[in-house]
């Protein structure tokens, strides 16, 4: 019992995998990282709480790491969890230019799902949903994965017919949805507007186990987990070139020195394209920004996630009573990470519409995040013509829920050279014509 | 407690008196009031409860940065939750109600937090909740959630309409203070076209109520003056109530103007959203008083300095009959002078510069006050309101010299220019050390296309904290404005601004000093989120250092104000924890909205039948009058069927097609896209853009053809019409017209910008019907005018003619496999014909039929639908169309990709047919499986249905789809598993159910 409340201080022999190795770390600090949970909570405050160490370690670069990990976001932060969890290398650096978490991971609407259409697409992102049940406990840190359920609303009878279809090849997939009616709809979403008058709701994909998590914790759990097994988190520090010999990656130049490696990850998001073109080779990826909105905090009234694509918006509400909208993507191709109003317009008019009710509320702050976008719209996990150097990028759009699938699957492909959950998105398949295109099930292409 | 003063206040009309209600309580106010003055007015200094522990809440400011007094506003279809009651003017009948309390403002249950605060720190969800993990779903969330927000959610549709206005400038000045309309005056005298905007109902800032002269005026006589010449510019627009929200690339502002919020029973929109295009724009915004951080500062009745002396000079409102100032600069000392010329007590000034002040204090000293240097706050006491305030060292650790008791405390911390609109858009900040605050970086201003700064600070909100300052630098910016506008700025007199010379400010982070983690505890800095000193060294503790990880772990900022009041503040105790300076620590970035605006004005007008504008045929009536049942296609409605009392969709579509094939269908087929392709490189444009051979076609001839994108894939089918020698006309999609059209224009313009082509959609300027059945000729003899004969007009042929005396150019071409005429009409004539088809087709059966006929006609005849045979991943060779791609020609839009490995592959998933072993249809969308499962243990597959119908012509459940190595297994059995876990088995088969000869259609 004690176990499973998490009250242990001291690391308890087959509890998890990482504290053995902990053991074994001979600069390991036992006291550093203690576990969190409400009776570590209730010690602390009767000192104030001063007593709370640093989530994750600062440390200074080494001078060689086995893996260096370019990007501390959720990807690159997860793909070295699970490059000490699932395969012993913990001689692993993150390198982060600014501060860790702060690009997409920290800029998006934070929605999990898995009712994805193609199979490579659906396998990893079920696996990185599963992965989000058991998070918080496996990083002793609430994420605060809250399985609300995702709806995506069908307003055309194509998009029924596609939604259908979607439904068809999740039974298949192992991925649990359902294709429900308008009434259904109006039940779990009392707030929607079935009616139109414009696009009548006709019913919705719905993933009971979607939902949302806390995105800022999903990086720091990361991170802290990470730091945990000695691994190094190094902020500030930009990288400046890709070294190589031959055709074989060596390390990389950064603002705070040289450091070599055996393997190095790109896992940059936006900015892939600058940090492939040190590498030495091109990418098929276009960098846009996103635009995303919060509304003032109101009582809950919405306790599940809704995609409208036909009218281009989504919706939920954050546990602090904003409502978390997304909408389109900026048409042009641009790296600043602001806000722009065409896209919200549209967003809040498609919104309103589908929602009424929140005409009165207020848009209390919008941004935006650059993301970096494939052809086929799917992720690109592969090797490079460089040696050593791996790229996971292209997440576009829809890169958070994938957080923990990506980190599992990159991890294994760096460690071993193959994963089935990245197999399908290697960089040779825009030169094969062997696209993943998920925008078929989105409504997109038609 | 807070009262009225019998004096009058500048912005009040004390003739009219207004009545109002808060939780249900009748009050009174008077016109020129805001919600927040008169609720003080009225003895209400607990207005709300904070977000995380509920605590007691009074106003403390009288702007746009208010953290605390938010409320629930007016009711049903004109409700609004977290109305800022300090930006609220009253009106008669308003109704305001507190916000996050249970059962009562007085009596909140959830009070119980904050005795728990010592459990409840920064982050604390992160590090509990964990275990057992069933409990977040089902206990810890739902709790959580029951806690979040502030204000209700609205239920009722919103009764307000909301507009948009477009305005192009030269000049866009943002605020209406003395800096805003000294840069007025300055650009509106050059000529410029200047628009400018005050988020209040009032001119002129702080200036009147913080004194000095302006030209040996008061400062409510210069502005007066100075508006009075503004209003007689024509060149100039005023636009008060209108606030600055954010600031975009390339000099695009938004301007966020509340029409009637204070007039609710008033015509016309609600809120209008300005969309302003500015060559130029100056930030006039002013500046924020912060707080200061001492225990017991969020107890009601703590307020800002410069708050206090606003409600007192302008709202005749005092916040308590003994006011305690506490400083760290002289600014503070004007209140102390407002609260005496008031006749209100001031028992003590604490300023906690060792010191003290320069005139201001002496001043405050000769009217009797008395003033304590080097010293602070260790501490308020009282729950709900101030009843004191504890004096200790400010150099100490907090050690209690003497307690004063008061009822109201006015504190300051020093000025924050506003800089959120020069940030907008990547303007940059420097740090006064001086003046303690950041200011805008003038060398690294926004700039625009040019490479050009488009934005100009001026006034407090660049840092200028004189009168003097303030006024020269608003000269100084207009003419700046006016140069880069490209201008001739004519010179004025700068106004000569004097007021008193102030001693300089120290910055005071926590007070006092030395203040142990009892008393940090208790420091407030974002009011409303609840974050505290102790909260934010927490976050350092624990590596949070990144000011932008603080913010995120503490919540510091993110609440409704958006950090106006503690952004600064918390950022230096941050630095403080880290030991750096606050210029390396640096900002969170600042986005717009300047303050949060309304979803409904961000919409505007288009909602409801605006929001998207149906579009609709010339025969939409006849469809609507004769009971269609409609489908939204694209931005069209179209006619799915044509339902008959009593008749099911399903049973109208069989009707449909039988009589069709048996008689006379009539399609309104005006959605399909109609795009002219011309000019004398128009076959040869046609060539790389269908798989097929164009230019080969003959004139008065039609064939179909195929478009694919750059990577091969099918985007668009149908039939190309040879006009002329250098005209032809090719038909889309429904769906497809707009997009294909920009496909055409994006490949001419980047690609062949030297293609003598001209394209245009002529979509909307025909109506086109399709006139279907083995009567078809027939009607058409009847009504007369040109020959339809075979010989005449042979399948896959055009003609210009005559029908019933309406100008038409009839294709013979067929999507159900019937003997068909495609009639295409000026759309103005486009319901005369019909209704002349209607009627001359009464004598063979004519019918109407819908999409849905359309659908199953073409899938028992084996064609392909765009969007159902096709979704962005089949090729032409896939569905079998090998024979519309050219093999003669060089190159087309998706040949390269079409060589590709993967698009050669043998082993791609082909089109055939499905035909049900035991006649039912199969469920849209299925898949058929092949034994096993993958790697990723997913079930493997081997093909799916694309297009599922039941087919009233042959009686049965019919399907195309796309299977692996179809063609080559003919008669094979495939199972489809339904999502209720019971299968459906059918047998590939030809695709072509339906006259595999062609023999109807070719007659």
């Amino acid at each position: 019992m004690s176990q499973m409340w998490g009250i242990v201080p001291l690391p308890v022999v087959g509890h998890s995998s990482n504290r053995l190795t902990l053991l074994a770390r001979p600069d390991w600090d036992f006291i550093a990282m203690k576990r969190y949970s409400v009776f570590a909570i209730a010690r602390e405050a009767a000192r104030y709480h001063t007593g709370w160490e640093r989530a994750w370690a600062a440390r200074a670069p080494k001078k060689k790491y086995d893996v260096i990990i370019v990007g501390a976001g959720g990807h690159g932060l997860a793909t070295a969890y699970y490059l000490g969890r699932n395969h012993g290398i913990r001689n692993v650096a993150v390198l982060e230019k600014g501060w860790l978490g702060g690009g997409n991971t920290g800029r998006n609407t934070t929605i999990i799902r898995s009712n994805y259409l193609q199979d490579p697409s659906a396998a990893i992102y079920e696996k990185s949903r599963s992965l989000y049940e058991t998070l918080s406990q496996d990083l002793n840190y609430n994420v605060m994965f809250s399985p609300r359920g995702v709806m995506m609303l069908a307003q055309t009878h194509h998009e029924v017919r596609g939604y259908q279809r979607t439904a068809h090849a999740n039974a298949l997939q192992g991925v649990a949805t359902e294709y429900i009616s308008p009434q259904r709809v109006k039940e779990l979403c009392p707030i929607i507007d079935i009616d139109g008058p414009r696009y009548p709701v006709l019913g919705a994909l719905w993933q009971p186990r979607g939902g949302t998590a806390r995105h800022d914790a999903v990086a720091w759990g990361y991170a802290r987990a990470c730091s945990d097994m000695g691994m190094d988190i190094i902020q500030q520090c930009e990288v400046t070139a890709v070294r190589q010999s031959g055709s074989k990656v060596t390390g990389v130049s950064t603002t705070k020195g040289e450091i070599d490696c055996d393997k190095l990850g790109i896992v940059v998001a936006g900015h892939s394209g600058v940090l492939a073109d040190m590498a030495g080779f091109r990418l098929p990826i276009e960098s846009v920004a996103l635009q995303a909105l919060v509304s003032e905090p109101i009582k809950p009234c919405m306790d599940v996630v809704v995609m409208a694509n036909t009218v281009h918006g989504y919706m939920s509400q954050s546990d602090k009573g904003e409502m978390v909208i997304g909408g389109g993507a900026d048409g042009y191709n641009n790296y600043t990470q602001r806000g722009s109003f065409h896209h919200i317009e549209e967003t809040v008019r498609a919104l309103i519409e589908t929602f009424p009710m929140i005409s009165r509320l207020k848009m209390l702050r919008q941004w935006g995040g650059i993301v970096d976008m494939t052809g086929d719209r799917s992720p690109i996990l592969s090797k490079t013509p460089l040696e050593g150097c791996f790229i996971n990028c292209g997440w576009g759009t829809g890169g958070f829920k994938a957080i923990p699938g990506s980190g599992w699957g990159m991890a294994e492909l760096m460690a071993k050279g193959a994963s089935p959950l990245t197999d399908a998105f290697t960089l040779d398949r825009f030169r094969e014509g062997r696209f993943i295109d998920e925008s078929v099930a989105a409504g997109v292409a038609h | 407690m807070s009262t009225r003063l019998a004096r009058d206040g500048r912005f009040l009309n004390k003739s009219k008196a207004i009545k109002f209600t808060f939780n249900g309580k009748q009050l009174r106010g008077f016109e020129g009031d805001t919600l927040a003055s008169a609720l003080l007015a009225n003895g209400q200094t607990l207005v709300g409860r904070s977000f995380k522990y509920h605590r007691p809440r009074g106003v403390v400011a009288s702007g746009a940065e208010e953290p605390n007094a938010l409320v629930n506003l007016g009711a049903e279809g004109r409700f609004e939750p977290n109305a800022r009651a300090t930006t609220t003017e009253v009106f008669e009948g308003l109704k305001a109600a507190s916000q996050n309390h249970w059962p009562s403002l007085d009596f909140d249950v959830g009070a119980i937090n904050a005795r728990l605060a010592r459990f409840l720190p920064a982050g604390f969800y992160y590090k509990m909740f964990i275990h057992p993990r069933p409990f977040w779903k089902y206990i810890y969330e739902p709790f959580i959630r029951q806690s979040a927000g502030l204000g209700k959610a609205p239920k009722a549709r919103d009764a307000d309409t909301y507009d948009h206005f477009y305005a192009h400038v030269d000049i866009l000045i943002i605020g209406g203070g003395v800096a805003g309309l000294a840069a007025a005056l300055t650009a509106g005298k050059s000529g410029a076209r200047v628009l400018v905007i005050e988020q209040t109902a009032h001119w002129g800032g702080r200036a009147p109520v913080d004194g000095g002269t302006i030209d040996g005026l008061d400062p409510d006589e210069w502005v007066k003056k100075t508006l009075q010449a503004l209003e007689k510019m024509k060149n100039i627009i005023l636009g008060a109530r209108m606030m600055g929200t954010g600031i975009y690339d390339h000099g695009y502002v938004l301007g966020y103007e509340r029409l009637t919020d204070h007039t609710p029973d008033q015509d016309g929109p609600r809120h209008r959203l300005w969309r302003i295009r500015a060559k130029q724009i100056v930030t006039a915004t002013g500046a924020i008083e912060r707080p200061l951080s001492f225990a017991g500062n969020d107890v009601p009745g703590v307020m800002l300095a410069s708050a206090i002396r606003d409600y007192v000079v302008n709202y005749a409102v005092s916040p308590g009959d003994r006011t305690v100032i506490v400083t760290n600069n002289d600014d503070a000392y004007r209140t102390a002078l407002a609260l005496k010329d008031a006749g209100l007590e001031v028992p003590a000034v604490v300023d906690a510069r060792p010191e003290g002040g320069g005139a201001l204090m002496q001043q405050v000293k000769d009217r009797g006050v008395r003033v304590l240097t080097g010293k602070g706050i260790a501490g308020v006491s009282g729950g709900k309101q101030v009843q004191g305030v504890k004096i200790c060292a400010q150099a100490g650790e907090g050690a209690v010299l003497e307690e004063i008791p008061c009822d109201a405390v006015a504190m300051s911390g020093g000025w924050s220019p506003v800089v959120h609109l020069w940030s907008h858009c990547g303007g940059k900040l420097l740090w006064d050390q001086e003046k303690a605050h950041f200011h805008p970086d003038i060398g690294r201003a926004p700039t625009g296309a040019d490479g050009e700064p488009f934005v100009i600070p001026a006034g407090a909100a660049n840092g200028s904290m004189s009168l003097a300052n303030v006024l020269a630098g608003g000269v100084a910016a207009g003419q700046m404005a006016v140069e880069r506008a490209g201008l001739k700025p004519k010179r004025i007199a700068t106004p000569e601004g004097d007021s008193v010379t102030e001693a300089p400010m120290q910055p005071v982070w926590m007070m006092p000093q030395g203040a142990g983690v009892k008393l940090r505890n208790k420091m407030w800095l974002d009011y409303q989120n609840d974050v505290k000193v102790s909260d934010v060294q927490l976050a350092a503790q624990e590596g949070f250092e990144s000011v932008e990880h603080t913010k995120r772990y503490t919540t510091l900022g993110m609440a409704t104000d958006q950090g106006k009041l503690s952004n600064i503040n918390g950022l230096a105790v941050l630095s403080n924890a880290l030991n750096a300076d606050i210029p390396q620590v640096g900002t969170t970035t600042f986005r717009p909205p300047y303050t949060p605006i309304s979803m409904g004005a961000i919409a505007g007008e288009a909602r409801a039948e605006l929001f998207q504008p149906i579009r609709k045929t010339p025969i939409h009536e006849w469809h609507d009058d004769n009971g269609a049942y409609w489908e939204p296609v694209g931005h069209w409605r179209r006619p799915y069927c044509y339902p008959r009392d009593g008749e099911s969709h399903a049973d109208a579509v069989n009707r449909e097609v039988t009589n069709t094939r048996e008689n006379l269908g009539l399609l309104d087929a005006s959605t399909l896209g109609k795009i002219v392709v011309k000019g004398p490189d128009a076959g040869e444009f046609l060539d790389m853009l269908y798989t097929n051979m164009i230019s080969t076609l003959k004139p008065g001839r039609c064939r179909y053809g195929l478009m694919c994108s750059e990577n091969g894939f099918l985007i668009d089918d149908g039939v190309v019409a040879r006009i002329d020698d250098d005209t032809f006309l090719c038909h889309t999609t429904t769906g497809g017209a707009d997009r294909i059209h920009a496909h055409m224009e994006e490949w001419l313009q980047t690609e062949w910008w030297d293609w003598k082509v001209w394209t245009v959609n002529l979509t909307e300027q025909y109506a086109q019907i399709a006139v279907v059945g083995p009567n078809a000729r027939k009607v058409l003899e009847k009504l007369g005018g040109m020959d339809v004969s075979k010989d005449t007009l042979p399948f896959m042929a055009w003609a210009d003619g005559q029908i019933g005396g309406i100008d038409v150019r009839v294709y013979r071409i067929s999507f159900s496999g019937e003997l068909s005429y495609e009639i295409a009409v000026r759309a103005g004539q486009g319901r005369a014909l019909w209704d002349a088809l209607v009627e001359a087709g009464q004598e063979f059966g004519v019918m109407p039929y819908g999409t849905e006929a359309l659908h199953v006609m073409r899938a028992e005849k084996g064609f392909i639908m765009i969007g159902d045979e096709t979704d962005g991943t089949v090729i032409p060779q896939d569905l079998g169309l090998h024979w519309a791609i050219s093999k003669k020609k060089d190159d087309y839009l998706g040949k390269r990709a079409h060589e590709r490995s993967h698009m050669v592959d043998p082993d791609r998933w082909q089109l055939v047919g499905l035909e049900t072993i035991d006649g039912s249809v199969i469920p849209d969308g299925a898949y058929a499986v092949a034994g096993g499962t993958n790697e990723n243990g997913q079930r493997n597959v081997q093909g799916r249905v694309t297009s599922t119908y039941y087919s009233p012509t042959l009686k049965r459940g019919i399907a195309m789809g796309l299977v692996h190595n179809g063609p080559d297994r003919m008669g094979e059995r495939l199972e489809f598993p339904k999502i209720d876990g019971t299968s459906v088995f059918a047998k590939i088969v030809d695709p072509v159910f339906y006259d595999k000869e062609g023999a109807k259609q070719d007659v």
